[in-house]
């Protein structure tokens, strides 16, 4: 478990850092946020990068910044700063509150990066099912210029996405939730801290007693989170009864095609689809 | 905090030994480094069966850095690795290889060793080490029809028969028969440390050190003399602290040999750490067994005889233990109940997995599980409750000690004394039985999946034959006890400092307790089958009064009085009775007592004598453990709401540490009943080979452990009455999970394999739901 030899840069700008990126990246050069993903792989040598680009030396990236109802959270911010109350302001900040003690445990969370999590693109990372609920985007820059990836066309596969290898990611952009918004959150791993085997994601708002602008998304069942369109429309109009929330959970169930591997069924994957998205529907109302 | 003299024995006090493990100061096998020091790095098998074909090692041996690389061919001169208690002829043919020849059995074999200037050096070459394997079809299925395992002798490496009574012919006349066919699955002791093993030898002395020893140095050193040829004389092991044994670690495996040998041959002191990956297919594994066991039951609900068939995946070689797991199931299977008739038939079977031995409670956790399942399925049967059925079968008291024709770890098997039923009513009262059992009805009523588990059983620890200690005053009044026993964390040094405190009318802290050094002591057994406290602690006694009686009667000549009336407290010789008047120091008697000391007269100089306990048998203890399990329905998650361990110690020398035993014992059975297994595809491949697959139970996932010490059937085997803790609180943990779990699910019986995934209790919620509304 030591890993195999590489070579190490630490660029202070992030010009600097997309320089090195269009260089070192055809040749399996990496960049390494917090490590919590990447380190581990390259103990175990699945992963030998010849070269590690380290961007925790860029001071500009460590920001969290709100540009009307955009929130942009630069590549230097870790899980944990989300742990403080008002990081982000209003129910998204809230509702990101609650996700992020699902993530890891605390150790990992003071290291691992909001955006790490976003270019790892691991099937159960909460980080990237709120990207897809919320319609995130993710900004992507590299030598030739700046590209900002809709949710809807970055996430491709398990730890597939369309960011070039010699993109860095900067920063992933979240539209705030308005006022009133109802966010709810249900995740089931086999112990607390491990990667989720299925989560749910929801949000609505209530008027004249009626939910709209519905969000389901659903992660780590398939091999990337997504929203779930017929689930969201089942949703859309109906008052937030029991009923209602039961049937929109059995639909979102229906919805998924569940990934099937040598720890979970598909079937239970699915059960666990429907058991979340009732739990996270129960927890925003 | 100055004691009376009497109360070191019984109290619970703080851990002699954590202040440098709490303070990062200890010195763990990795910390353990010399001047010129290499660093060997394994090349493992790739598949579980195969030829070996060829291993090149050109490109490796010709890297930079590199300073050898040995095949099988480098080490042909090597014997297998033996078996500790001696060589057993029919089982030799089974035994492992330093490194593989011709054929490799599991993915993680070792075929290679690299020798290296560093250890990053050494895994890159290990890398460029090609090896060329003819695949062969895995054996992975322990119960299926034995196979070739090389010419002439098949996968089943023997059978363990043991029993008693007439079972044909009860079974042929029975009330009623039940059988129940279930599984344990393959987990294992899986310590923080990782194994380490650092080679040195010193040629200005001729003397090979092995340091990062664990557990028995002692026979290890024996052992590894004779595998190397060496004299005992010029072999030294040496245990430093060690991250957790579980018994899994300090056991000699190949990796151990490699060291000695290489240290030698290359003249240089060789250090190897193991890796995660590396320790979860090259450490010994455990508990992999399949029961198809039925039991005779009369009209009463009267147990009166078992008939057990098991089969146990032992892996691709039987290692230092040989078949003693196997052995000790079949021998302690019948538990607490009386059981007139019993015959086990225990397969040894060999499979392309890691190899298989001892796993804090062997044999213990696995028969406990099947037993209590089977006292669980009796009790269904017959339409009794699961205390009732357990109470009628019991052994009773004035049947103690009750002599069982059954041998576990080479002892005939003699409970020394134990007061079951009594355990039992005082567990039932504690958690408040018949309360809950109020409390199932009701929150099934309200839907929920919720039930009680119970298991019964009885725990061996103490193993002889023998202990010995030596007690050395200096003449600073410091107190040092040699001994040959050994520390896996469990609180040894405590302990044992305790009991010679106690009996010299010391402080604990003034006593200084030496373990795990073949250097300082020439014998010791170690630490294993919850043997250390009980054996060791009873030689220092030994040896403690015998420096006790000599510092009186030194103290008697200074003081002028007769030894009779003078007695110990807080490390002085005082005359009895008197809190004032003369007195004399523990160190100041070791003074007169010098070898040039005028004072000494006759006496054999020193203030210093050897003990020894030794022992026919083993020593019984046993507990009742009950469980409170809710299941989530919409997920199968299970919540272990509640758990006792009510447990009978004889006498405990710290409870505190006793219930720490039991604790930890019980969280690493919750995680082999609930979380952990070492799992294989259909290839033979490893699935579990970190700690993202392999799941440990962590802080979010154990109960708070209730835990009811009792002292009320103090060992008739030993002087100090104690019996052991160290696999108490594990033995059960399986079957009353089981118990608790099977009882949630409302339908008795389903719960038939370890471990239990939220995966299978939801399909079976479901499936038991659908069943309903068609
Ligand atoms: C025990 C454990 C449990 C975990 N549990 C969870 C969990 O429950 N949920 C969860 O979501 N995660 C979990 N993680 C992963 C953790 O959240 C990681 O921090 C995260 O996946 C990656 O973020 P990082 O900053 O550590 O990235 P790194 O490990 O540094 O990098 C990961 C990958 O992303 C690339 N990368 C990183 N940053 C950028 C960037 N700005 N632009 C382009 N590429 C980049 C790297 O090149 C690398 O390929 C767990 C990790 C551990 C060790």
């Amino acid at each position: 478990m030591k890993p195999a030899r590489f070579s190490y840069h630490l660029p202070a700008t992030v010009d600097e850092a997309v320089a090195l990126l269009a260089k070192l990246a055809p040749d399996d050069g990496r960049i390494i946020a917090g490590g919590q993903s990447l380190v581990p792989t390259m103990a175990f040598r699945m992963a030998q990068p010849p070269h590690l680009i380290d961007i925790n030396g860029i001071a500009e990236l460590n920001r969290i910044d709100v540009e009307g109802d955009i929130v942009r959270i630069g590549a230097g911010v870790r899980h944990a700063a989300f742990e403080a109350a008002g990081a982000v302001p209003g129910v998204t900040g809230v509702w990101l509150g609650q996700v992020v003690r699902h993530i890891a445990h605390y150790p990992i969370r003071t290291r691992g990066t909001f955006c790490g999590s976003v270019a790892n693109a691991d099937p159960a990372s909460e980080w990237c099912c709120v990207v897809a609920a919320l319609d995130g985007r993710v900004v992507a820059e590299s030598a030739s210029g700046t590209r900002r990836i809709a949710a809807a066309d970055y996430f491709e596969g398990v730890m597939a996405t369309s960011r070039r290898d010699d993109e860095l990611v900067t920063a992933v952009e979240l539209p705030l939730l308005p006022d009133g918004t109802r966010c709810g959150f249900a995740e089931f791993s086999r112990r607390p801290g491990d990667f989720a085997i299925a989560m749910a994601m929801t949000a609505y708002r209530l008027v004249d007693d009626l939910i709209v602008e519905a969000r389901i998304a659903i992660g780590g069942a398939e091999p990337f989170p997504r929203r779930i369109a017929e689930a969201e429309a089942a949703l859309n109009g109906q008052p937030p009864t029991a009923a209602v929330f039961a049937e929109v959970a059995a639909i979102a169930a229906a919805a998924v095609d569940p990934m099937e591997d040598s720890n979970n069924t598909a079937d239970y994957r699915r059960s666990l689809v429907r058991a979340m998205t009732l739990r996270a529907l129960e927890a925003a109302a | 905090m100055s004691k009376p003299a009497e109360r070191w024995i019984g109290a619970s006090v703080p851990r002699l030994e954590d202040l440098p493990l709490v303070t990062g100061r200890g010195r763990f096998a990795g910390d353990v480094d010399f001047p010129h020091q290499l660093h060997m790095r394994i090349v493992r098998s790739s598949l579980a069966h195969g030829r070996l074909i060829s291993v090149d090692t050109a490109a490796a041996r010709a890297m930079d850095g590199v300073v050898a690389v040995w095949t099988a061919a480098d080490i042909a001169d090597l014997p297998p690795i033996e078996f500790r208690e001696g060589p057993i002829e029919k089982l030799a043919p089974y035994r492992q290889l330093v490194l593989a020849a011709e054929r490799v059995r599991y993915v993680g074999d070792p075929v290679a060793a690299v020798f290296a200037e560093d250890p990053y050096i050494a895994e890159d070459a290990a890398e460029c080490v090609v090896v060329e394997i003819e695949e062969l079809e895995p054996v992975l299925d322990a119960a299926a029809t034995p196979v070739e395992y090389r010419p002439g002798l098949d996968t089943e490496s023997t059978i363990c028969r043991q029993g008693y009574g007439d079972v044909d012919a009860i079974f042929a006349d029975a009330a009623t028969v039940v059988e129940i066919d279930v599984s344990i699955g393959r987990h294992s002791g899986v310590p923080l440390e990782t194994r380490g093993a650092i080679g040195r030898y010193d040629a200005a002395r001729d003397v090979l050190e092995l340091h990062g020893a664990a557990k028995v140095p002692h026979r290890n050193r024996e052992s590894l003399a004779r595998m190397l040829g060496r004299s005992t004389a010029g072999v030294h092991l040496y245990e430093g602290h060690v991250g957790g044994g579980f018994g899994i670690r300090g056991e000699i495996y190949p990796e151990d040999v490699l060291v000695l040998v290489a240290a030698m041959r290359l003249g240089r002191p060789v250090k190897w750490l193991e890796d995660r990956r590396e320790h979860m297919i090259a450490a010994n594994q455990s508990r992999q067994q399949r029961h198809r066991i039925r039991a005779a039951v009369d009209g009463e609900g009267r147990v009166l005889a078992i008939d057990d068939d098991f089969f146990h995946d032992q892996g691709a070689y039987l290692r230092t233990h040989g078949s003693r797991v196997v052995d000790t199931t079949c021998g302690i299977l019948p538990g607490p109940y009386r059981l007139p008739h019993y015959r086990v038939n225990g397969h040894v079977r060999m499979t392309n997995k890691t190899p298989c031995a001892t796993y804090r409670s062997p044999g213990r956790f696995e028969s406990n599980f099947a037993r209590e399942r089977l006292m669980d399925a009796v009790a269904e049967r017959l339409g009794l409750s699961r205390v009732e059925v357990r109470r009628r079968n019991l052994i009773a008291p004035r049947e103690m000690p009750f002599e069982r024709p059954l041998v576990a770890l080479g002892d005939d098997v003699v409970y020394d004394s134990g007061r079951y039923e009594a355990l039992l009513d005082k567990a039932l009262a504690h958690i408040g039985w018949d309360a809950l059992e109020r409390d199932v009805v009701s929150r099934r009523a309200a839907g929920e999946y919720f039930g009680l588990g119970l298991a019964i059983y009885v725990e061996k620890s103490g193993l002889g034959p023998t202990d010995g200690a030596r007690v050395n005053i200096h003449t600073s009044g410091e107190i040092e006890v040699i001994t040959g026993g050994a520390s896996v964390g469990q609180g040894f040094e405590t302990v044992i400092a305790q009991v010679c405190a106690e009996v010299l009318g010391s402080d604990y802290r003034q006593v200084r307790v030496i373990h795990g050094r073949t250097d300082r002591i020439e014998y010791g057994i170690g630490a294993h089958a919850t043997r250390a406290t009980v054996m060791t602690a009873n030689a220092a006694a030994v040896a403690a009064n015998k420096v006790r009686a000599k510092a009186l009667d030194m103290a008697a000549q200074l003081l002028q009085a007769d030894a009779a009336d003078l007695d110990i407290a807080d490390g002085r010789v005082v005359r009895k009775g008197e809190g004032e008047g003369a007195s004399i120091g523990l160190g100041e008697l070791a003074h007169h007592l010098r070898p040039t000391s005028p004072t000494r007269g006759d006496r054999d100089p020193g203030l210093t004598a050897e003990g020894w306990f030794n022992t026919s048998h083993m020593t019984y203890p046993y507990g009742v453990q009950i469980a409170v399990a809710a299941i989530d329905k919409d997920t199968g998650a299970v919540r272990i709401e509640k758990l006792l361990i009510a447990y009978d110690i004889g006498r405990a020398i710290n409870p505190m540490l006793v219930e720490g035993q039991l604790v930890g014992g019980f969280a690493q059975g919750l995680g082999g009943s609930l979380l952990e297994e070492f799992r294989y595809d259909e290839r033979g491949q490893p699935l579990s080979v970190t700690f993202a697959d392999y799941l440990l139970p962590t802080a979010h996932d154990v109960p708070n452990v209730d835990v009811m010490l009792t002292e009320d059937a103090p060992s008739g085997v030993n002087p100090l009455g104690i019996k052991g803790a160290g696999e108490g609180g594990i033995a059960a943990a399986g079957a009353v999970i089981a118990s608790a779990i099977d009882d949630a699910l409302g339908s008795a019986g389903t719960i038939t394999r370890l471990p239990i995934t939220p995966q299978y209790l939801k399909a079976t919620i479901d499936a038991a739901r659908a069943a309903v509304r068609v």
